[in-house]
């Protein structure tokens, strides 16, 4: 795009700064597009599992119902409870939702296809994923009500014991690929299966890491079954309780993004990202992007489905999994994967 | 240029976030200028080409430390009369320990001057190769060159977690709620926890 914009009669250095800017508007347009689609696909999935129809009314097939969702909330009212902080009361969506959009600029959609391309790739996603939790903590507390305040509590546990287990995850996947950068560990997969399945779960040292990374992942967006910060059934609706018009908004959106980056971090880490499943040239006459969107899809599909299907986890059992099933296990695989990758002379 | 710009824009907000931490009336506040303070401080060292320990600096202080922090301070109960009740007896101590703080600080811009110490190995044994990344660099020289201070670090820092462990765990009381097993629960069937009763018209039911 750089080159783009140099034809266009720019010095490099202007150049270099528009095509970025444009770069992260599209990028952000085109997340924001995905996250309306997504909401769309998850009440159709959800409506066709409890045998009903979900959305159907706003346009063809209810396409645009998220559309009309968002005109809505945009025509309300925005409501502050009187008792709340109100900095930090509307601080708080925006956080949520400027993080959950941060963290796209190092996620290659195709082959280069990324507007920050740097060595810390991986790290860069740890950082601004942990940084969400600030959203929900501050609104919880800002809200200066019960619901919401329980919310802020269990959220910033939860999030920072599964941030523990995918921590260790991603050194098993960072110890195969051998670097940091997300299209460098896309690139390290290519041909990994038997020189045919371009993947890394296939691996069995691979495999039941992915199993505790989409599980965690889970737990890390306050996906089903562990929504306990806006478990309906006890916390009316968590940490949103108090959030009208548009700052519930951002949340919803910010919510979705992140579901959605967690479902691209799956495609690029373990299955392969923008490269076809299996190593065979007439696949790559595809373009990247389709695979990378397909697989993402897939996952997120996955997600909907286990909300539908799957009953909410209790607190302490949450908890018992993150730290008594998940961070030993782990760990055991970080020792195994380093012990393994020694053994064959993969650092050599 | 551009460095300049963002090195003097992200050190106005590190220090002015600093200052609001001790200025802020209400401790949540504080912690929140806190993190401010954390993230712009990373931005620092990103500009400085240290886009390693920036994302560590996010990781570990932003996204653990002051999430603890916060958690904590929120439970808090304040009393905020009270709290500035306490100033005036506390503002001699304070003030000697800023009164100290300012020796050290002109004391090593003295030092400094004056040609201070030359940072890390003087023979320059310990410089890693130009082309390397922040990672590479780092791992080389704390898994090869510091290997035994690094392992020392680990093992006291193990040391310390076990001794919080420790100092905190209490065992199950005697007569206590007995613990949770999971996998007996989950092996319960409903012949085993539930009866079928049916009383007769006017009598109870003892169970």
């Amino acid at each position: 795009m750089t080159a783009f914009f140099q034809s266009l009669g720019l010095p490099h250095e202007w150049a270099w700064t528009v095509a970025t800017v444009a770069a992260i508007v599209i990028v952000s347009l085109l997340v924001m597009f995905s996250v309306a689609m997504v909401i769309y696909v998850d009440r159709k999935v959800l409506g066709a599992i409890m045998l009903r129809r979900g959305p159907n009314v706003v346009g063809p097939f209810g396409l645009l119902q998220s559309f009309a969702d968002g005109l809505k909330v945009f025509l309300q009212e925005t409501i502050i409870p009187s008792a709340a902080n109100k900095g930090i009361f509307l601080l708080a969506p925006i956080i949520t939702f400027t993080v959950a959009l941060a963290a796209w600029a190092v996620i290659p959609f195709w082959d280069g296809g990324v507007i920050a391309d740097i060595n810390v790739g991986l790290l860069y996603i740890l950082a601004i994923s942990s940084m969400g939790v600030y959203g929900v903590v501050m609104s919880g507390w800002a809200s200066n009500s019960k619901y919401p305040f329980f919310s802020a509590m269990r959220a910033s546990a939860q999030m920072i014991s599964y941030e523990v287990s995918i921590g260790f995850v991603l050194v098993c996947v960072v110890l195969f690929a051998g670097t940091f950068n997300l299209s460098g560990i896309v690139n390290a997969q290519q041909g990994f299966g038997l020189g045919l399945i371009n993947a890394y779960a296939i691996h069995p040292l691979l495999f039941p890491m992915w199993v505790v990374f989409f599980i965690s992942a889970l737990a890390e967006t306050a996906r089903a079954p562990f929504d306990l910060t806006e478990a309906e059934s006890e916390l009316v609706a968590g940490y949103q309780t108090e959030y009208s018009s548009m700052s519930f908004a951002l949340f919803w959106l910010g919510e979705y993004a992140n579901i959605l980056l967690m479902c691209s971090l799956n495609t690029l880490l373990f299955w392969g990202g923008w490269l076809p499943p299996l190593d065979i040239p007439v696949l790559y006459a595809v373009p990247g992007i389709i695979w990378f969107l397909l697989k993402t899809f897939v996952f997120f599909f996955m997600f909907s489905w286990i909300w539908a299907t799957v009953p909410r986890y209790r607190y302490d059992q949450l908890m018992r999994l993150g730290w008594k099933v998940f961070l030993p296990m782990s760990l055991l695989f970080v020792a195994a994967t380093s012990g393994y990758l020694m053994a064959i002379g993969h650092f050599a | 240029m551009i460095q300049a710009i963002a090195f003097y824009f992200f050190a106005t907000i590190v220090v002015a976030s600093a200052v609001m931490v001790v200025m802020a009336r209400n401790p949540v506040h504080s912690v929140l200028w806190l993190i401010m303070a954390f993230f712009n401080a990373a931005g620092l060292m990103v500009l400085v080409g240290a886009e390693f320990i920036a994302m560590l600096l996010v990781i570990v202080y932003v996204g653990a430390v002051a999430v603890l922090f916060l958690f904590v301070v929120m439970m808090l109960d304040i009393d905020f009369a009270a709290m500035r009740a306490g100033i005036a007896r506390n503002a001699p101590l304070g003030l000697l320990i800023a009164a100290v703080l300012l020796a050290e600080l002109l004391l090593a811009l003295g030092a400094y001057h004056a040609g201070g110490l030359t940072l890390g190995t003087p023979d320059g044994s310990a410089m890693p190769a130009a082309d390397t990344s922040n990672i590479e660099a780092l791992g080389a020289l704390l898994y090869g060159r510091y290997i035994a201070l690094f392992e020392i670090a680990g093992i006291i820092l193990l040391v310390a977690m076990i001794g919080a462990i420790v100092l905190t765990f209490q065992p199950p009381k005697p007569g206590a709620r007995a613990r949770q097993d999971v996998g007996k629960q989950i092996r319960r069937r409903p012949e085993e926890a539930t009866v079928m009763k049916n009383p007769g018209i006017g009598q109870g039911v003892e169970l």
